[in-house]
């Protein structure tokens, strides 16, 4: 079970301490590390209206965290996410699973072209070969 | 910052007003199944994984009152719709999309 777990985790940062996201996502990284664990991307997807009011709140600045780790470090994230005020809600979805079968299914479509390459294209180029060799000629 | 996301339209999705895609049930049956459609999308674009940040490609599939559409209309495949329903699920949760609008 030493295999990397993978997790995507958006949380939603009060609009009004805008000055504060920079900050709040070094911390989030900073607790990360500590942890153990590996922050791949850190992204601010920027303020957008809320799809409903939290908190009274109609926008939000959302931030994007992929992160990579045992497990460990996402507890201790979601509890200072919990904790702290600014956060206006948080998701974490674990995503090396999908991935990982996307990748697979992804693969096997590969191979399945590969297999009958005929029903690519390939038929319908002979008949055109034929006629511009025979152009040529 | 946030176009990224919402310029990101992956692979088409339900849009209401596409006839081509639509089956007129030749007179019997009134307009009501005028909306069937037989394909599925993601199968066509030959999408794995459906992101629940995508909220371009999600709200395809809710309608006005922000349930999630049935596939028995868009015409999705079971894989793909479960994948559908959870991303919009999950969207929710973080109010990129609405529970209900009215």
């Amino acid at each position: 079970m030493d295999t990397k777990r993978q997790y995507e985790v958006v949380f939603i940062v009060d609009p009004t301490a805008d000055d504060e996201v920079s900050r709040l996502t070094e911390s989030f990284t900073q607790i990360v590390t500590d942890q153990g664990g590996v922050v791949t991307k850190a992204e601010t997807m920027g303020k957008r209206p809320l799809a409903y009011e939290i908190l009274h709140h109609k926008d939000g600045t959302f931030v994007l965290l992929e992160i990579e780790g045992s497990g460990r470090e996402i507890a201790e994230l979601e509890r200072r996410m919990r904790v702290n005020d600014r956060v206006l809600r948080y998701i974490t979805v674990r995503v090396d699973e999908d991935r990982r079968r996307a990748d697979k299914l992804k693969e096997r479509r590969a191979r399945k072209a590969a297999k009958r390459p005929e029903r690519s294209g390939h038929q319908r180029r002979g008949p055109a070969m034929d006629f511009a060799e025979a152009n040529s000629e | 910052m946030s176009a990224n996301y919402e310029d990101r339209q992956r692979g088409g999705g339900y849009d209401g007003d596409d006839d081509q895609d639509r089956r007129p049930m030749g007179g019997r049956g009134g307009g009501r199944r005028i909306h069937r459609r037989r394909v599925c999308r993601f199968c066509i674009d030959k999408v794995d994984l459906i992101d629940f940040k995508d909220v371009r490609l999600l709200q395809n599939y809710l309608p006005e009152r922000g349930k999630i559409l049935p596939r028995r209309i868009s015409g999705n495949c079971a894989t793909h719709q479960r994948m559908l329903a959870e991303a919009i699920k999950r969207a929710r949760n973080i109010a990129l999309l609405p529970y209900t609008t009215d």
